[in-house]
């Protein structure tokens, strides 16, 4: 059974059908890649997955379960985490505070728990604390934990937001263009991190990337969009083979072919 | 995480302290008389409603114009109990002669209902009160004009909750002015004339043990893993709720501890100055508050409290001020008028020092 | 007609002339959130300043327009439009005061962006309210200062008097409609084309429209941004003091912090009609004006000052983009 469906789902802002009847699956711990020349609706379909707009028709179902429309963090909590294309870490918080925050959720004490630390908050934080730095550890960034997130370089900032999400223990794990603005050798680490804690915690990845060289290399299955509408799903061979993909790529001056490095589609 | 258990120790110490200055303030009547010890109460009072609404405007960045509305009901309600003061019940509507407006009516027969329940717990509550002696009616009546308070931040928060920015700070103003307003006409309540009358319980050890409290409860609060919510919201509401963090809980949460602290306050203020009018609670009020966050920095729990303590001594002196023969009649009106230097910290600062005078004190590199 | 209905339409009168002065303040708002996506907290104290204004150079003008009608009697006897509007000479000393107070407030309302806003221009939004706040504050605690807290009263700029009905039939006995009421209609309508005129025809105009829908594609089409935010202020201030003018003719009595909740009303107004929109804040403006004074025709009259900011609260629950309002989502 599929993990994730999207089953002809719409979205309209004022005249603009910024996904129109886009349908996909993606089952449990597969690495899915999401591709469109900018402006395709990529990003609008992270942004209904994880409730920050609801469809104006169509249905989401994640585990089974019907999620279109419920409020972002009661979809987190459904096991659905994010990155955000924009980074948008907490940014008056150091590294260390702005995975915590996302640990949140699963916190077993509330506020009155908050006010008078007893042992067995003081054993719950220590437990957090250690979960979130082997996290830092596994993203290269553990010696940055009392640094603000925002004196961070622009790639450790993509990596700290992919930490983030990964605290909220998803099952699902949507990263939007996670590796924009870094250089080859960069994206080729990423990826293999990205490989790493797909399967380290038994993941399923949904992965907007321009690089192409990247995608086909690292994605089972390619969904690609344009205009807002699906326009092709496949294997990374067929995706490549696919004239409409051809054609759309074409008539943004790029093509499909594996381009290395900064891609001109930003 | 290390100074896990040291943030109890400190409450504790300092209210075994507060304990102790009480004891020697309470030796020498004169000093009890005396203006310094008027002002160490206000100062005390000014510390609390200006960490709780540091919770509100400063950690958790809804900018709130309306916290002396949560100090009204606090100041009042509070008295109320110790006056003991009942409600009469509000009859419902008359049903004679329906038609459409039979919506009306009933609509009214459900408000007078609801506002009844409420006046018999209040009902209820000043007549358990009657037989204990004063202390212990004052200590109900803080925690009275405390919940009463965070009922009215519940009331408060949970329609503001869409709101960001200007519009917030405007409605929560209306709160203010409502709240007032209702007040106001409340017969029971003294009206426009205020409550006289109430009994002088406040003392240094309520007023500095409250103090102790609310900075102990609002810096728990934020520096646990818990409360790193109500950064979150305000650094970024969309990034929030996506690492699942529930940010109408935390709004409506920051909101009520930061209104169950003002009620708490007003019902010191009441005790202190045993006279209270509405009037003394309009939203020029709560600017003043809200300076006291901004001028120390907002979540700046250290700097907050400075500026608490700065800002109350200054009417004071400027008090004094303006009472020096020899100074030009144009500056000791100047001095006598707090709101013209009061608006031009506001916008000096903003355009100088958008961070508060304490912004960056008082906090670890990088931390918030 | 009955009384009960003479009566209603009597308060809705009042009630509609009140609304029109929240709607030209209410303009100002909307004007200013249009270009900078920010309330003017200090808004509302500009009316108090033009009321001032007036107070100061209305006994000034009226005393020139007299002299230069060779000081007739001012109970004279008029007919036709006289009648209803007031001797010509007090409609010139009105026009005089009006641009007098128009272009003061103007000059005043652009120092104080140039001054407080201008460098905050591309600060967070929270500092600009807080300056916005201090700015007001610092507008009243001064009127205190020069001008006394105590209550002032308003010259008399035009003869106001009652109009009787009852000449025009007997179904109209008990309604009665003021010089006053009359003329702020008349000017508001006036001022209302101008504006309408101003925005939609001129270059100007254009430009604040389409600083309003894109400030940064705005900036780039080489708009001179900065002008154009000042002409907003300019003109926005315009209109508040005509509204001070006007509010004070009809109700004499002033004080360095009416403009609070004249301010605070017609920010609701603004809101009811769906900020930004400015038929929104003329149709709130009138709205609140009605719905104030029926409240304290046949409501509990003392809520009289709590009943905009219910409506407020009302709105922002069920329509928070106002009546004439579009919804906007923020991009993620
Ligand atoms: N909140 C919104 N309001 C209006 N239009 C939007 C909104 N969000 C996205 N869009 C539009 O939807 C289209 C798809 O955008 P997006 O999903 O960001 O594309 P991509 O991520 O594929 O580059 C764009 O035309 C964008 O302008
Ligand atoms: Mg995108």
């Amino acid at each position: 059974m599929s993990l994730l469906s999207l089953d002809n789902v719409t979205v309209q802002f004022g005249g603009l059908k910024a996904v129109s009847e886009v349908s996909f699956s993606i089952a449990e711990g597969e690495l899915v890649g999401l591709i469109g020349p900018n402006g395709a609706g990529k990003t609008t379909v992270f942004n209904l997955i994880t409730g920050v707009y609801a469809p104006t028709e169509g249905k989401i179902a994640f585990a089974g379960k019907a999620v279109a429309g419920k409020r972002p963090y009661l979809i987190t909590a459904r096991g659905i985490a994010r990155t955000f294309q924009n980074i948008r870490l907490f940014p008056s918080m150091t590294v260390f505070d702005n995975v915590r925050c996302a640990c949140n959720m699963h916190l077993k004490h509330g506020i009155s728990h908050a006010l008078w630390r007893g042992a067995k908050v003081a054993a719950e934080e220590a437990r957090i604390e250690a979960e979130v730095m082997e996290l830092l550890g596994i993203f290269d960034l553990a010696d940055d934990r009392d640094a603000n997130c925002k004196s961070l370089p622009y790639g450790a900032q993509r990596r700290l937001e992919i930490v983030r999400a990964l605290a909220t223990k998803p099952r699902l794990l949507l990263l939007d263009e996670p590796a924009a603005g870094m250089n080859p050798t960069e994206k080729v680490e990423l990826m293999k991190l990205i490989r790493f804690v797909q399967e380290k915690f038994a993941l399923a990845v949904l992965l907007v990337e321009h690089d192409m060289k990247v995608v086909m290399g690292i994605c089972e299955r390619i969904a690609v969009l344009d205009y807002g509408q699906k326009i092709a799903e496949g294997t990374p061979a067929e995706i490549r083979a696919n004239p409409k993909v051809i054609a759309a790529y074409l008539g943004k001056e790029a093509s499909p072919e594996p381009t290395v490095g900064g891609s001109s589609l930003h | 995480m290390k100074s896990f258990d040291r943030t109890k120790i400190v409450l504790l110490v300092t209210i075994a302290l507060v304990a102790l200055l009480a004891y020697v303030c309470n030796r020498s009547p004169e000093f009890l008389q005396s203006r310094i010890y008027d002002i160490l109460l206000g100062i005390g009072i000014s510390i609390i409603l200006a960490e709780g609404l540091n919770l509100v405007n400063g950690y958790t960045g809804q900018f709130s114009l309306g916290h002396a509305g949560f100090m009204a009901v606090g100041a009042f309600l509070g008295s109320a109990m110790s006056l003991g003061i009942a409600f009469p019940y509000l009859d419902g509507p008359t049903w004679a002669g329906a038609g459409w407006t039979v919506i009306f009516k009933v609509l009214q027969q459900g408000f007078a209902w609801l506002v009844n329940v409420f006046f018999w717990l209040h009902n209820s509550l000043v007549g358990l009160a009657t037989g204990l002696p004063g202390w212990g009616k004052f200590l109900i009546a803080l925690i009275y004009g405390g919940s009463t308070a965070a009922l009215s931040g519940l009331l408060v928060g949970v329609p503001s909750l869409r709101l960001k920015g200007d519009y917030l700070a405007i409605v929560t103003l209306g709160f203010n002015e409502i709240i007032r307003v209702i007040i106001q006409n409340a017969e029971p309540l003294g009206a426009q004339r205020g409550l006289t009358g109430v009994p002088s319980n406040t003392n240094f050890f309520w007023v500095f043990a409250f103090a102790a409290l609310t900075i102990y409860v609002v810096h728990n609060l934020v520096h646990s893993t818990y409360g790193r919510g109500f950064l979150a919201v305000r650094d970024d509401e969309i990034a929030a709720e996506s690492m699942g963090i529930n940010t109408t809980k935390y709004k409506v949460l920051a909101f009520v501890v930061g209104a169950a602290f003002a009620g708490i306050a007003g019902t010191l203020y009441a005790h202190q100055k045993q006279y209270i009018n509405p009037e003394g609670f309009n939203f020029i009020r709560s600017v003043d508050i809200v300076v006291m966050v901004i001028l120390g920095g907002m979540g700046n729990t250290v700097g907050v409290c400075i500026a608490a303590v700065l800002l109350t001594i200054l009417p004071e002196i400027l008090r004094d001020v303006a009472k020096l023969e020899w100074l030009p009649i144009w500056l000791r009106e100047v001095a006598e008028n707090r709101m013209i230097i009061y608006s031009l910290i506001l916008i000096i600062l903003m355009l100088a020092r958008p961070q508060g005078l304490f912004g960056g004190w008082g906090k670890k590199k990088g931390a918030a | 007609m009955d009384s009960s209905t003479i009566e209603f339409i009597q308060q809705l009168i009042n009630g509609l002339s009140l609304g029109a002065t929240y709607a030209l303040i209410a303009l100002g708002y909307t004007m200013v959130f249009g270009v900078l996506r920010f309330i003017n907290f200090a808004h509302g104290d500009i009316l108090m300043l033009g009321s001032f204004a007036g107070f100061y150079c209305g006994p000034w003008v009226t005393a020139f327009t007299r002299k230069l009608a060779g000081n007739p009697d001012p109970t004279r006897d008029l007919t036709g439009f006289q009648d209803w509007v007031g001797p010509w000479e007090s409609l010139l000393g009105l026009a005089l005061v009006l641009v007098v107070v128009m272009s003061a407030c103007a000059a005043f309302g652009m120092l104080v962006e140039f001054l407080c806003y201008r460098p905050l221009r591309n600060r967070p939004r929270i500092t600009v309210l807080i300056t916005a706040i201090g700015v007001s504050l610092f507008i009243e605690s001064m009127g205190q200062f020069i001008f006394g807290a105590a209550p002032r009263l308003f010259p008399e700029i035009i003869s106001d008097r009652s109009i009787d009905f009852s000449a025009h039939g007997e179904q109209w006995a008990g309604l009665t409609l003021l010089r006053s009421q009359v003329l702020t209609f008349l000017v508001t309508g006036l001022l209302l084309v101008a504006l309408t005129l101003l925005v939609k025809r001129t270059k100007i105009g254009m430009a604040m429209r389409a600083l309003a829908f894109n400030p940064t594609a705005c900036a780039l089409m080489g708009v001179n941004v900065s002008l154009i935010v000042s002409f907003t202020f300019g003109l926005g201030s315009a209109l508040g003091g005509a509204a001070g003018i006007l509010s004070s003719i009809e109700r004499p009595s002033i004080d360095p912090l009416m403009g609070v909740l004249f301010g605070l009303k017609a920010f609701v107004a603004a809101v009811l009609g769906g900020i930004g929109n400015l038929a929104g804040a003329v149709l709130g403006g009138l709205l609140i004006g009605v719905i104030e004074i029926m409240v304290v025709a046949y409501g509990p009259s003392t809520y009289r000052d709590a009943v905009a900011f219910a409506v407020l609260i009302v709105i922002l629950l069920l329509r928070p983009a106002g009546l004439l309002g579009k919804n906007v989502r923020e991009k993620v």
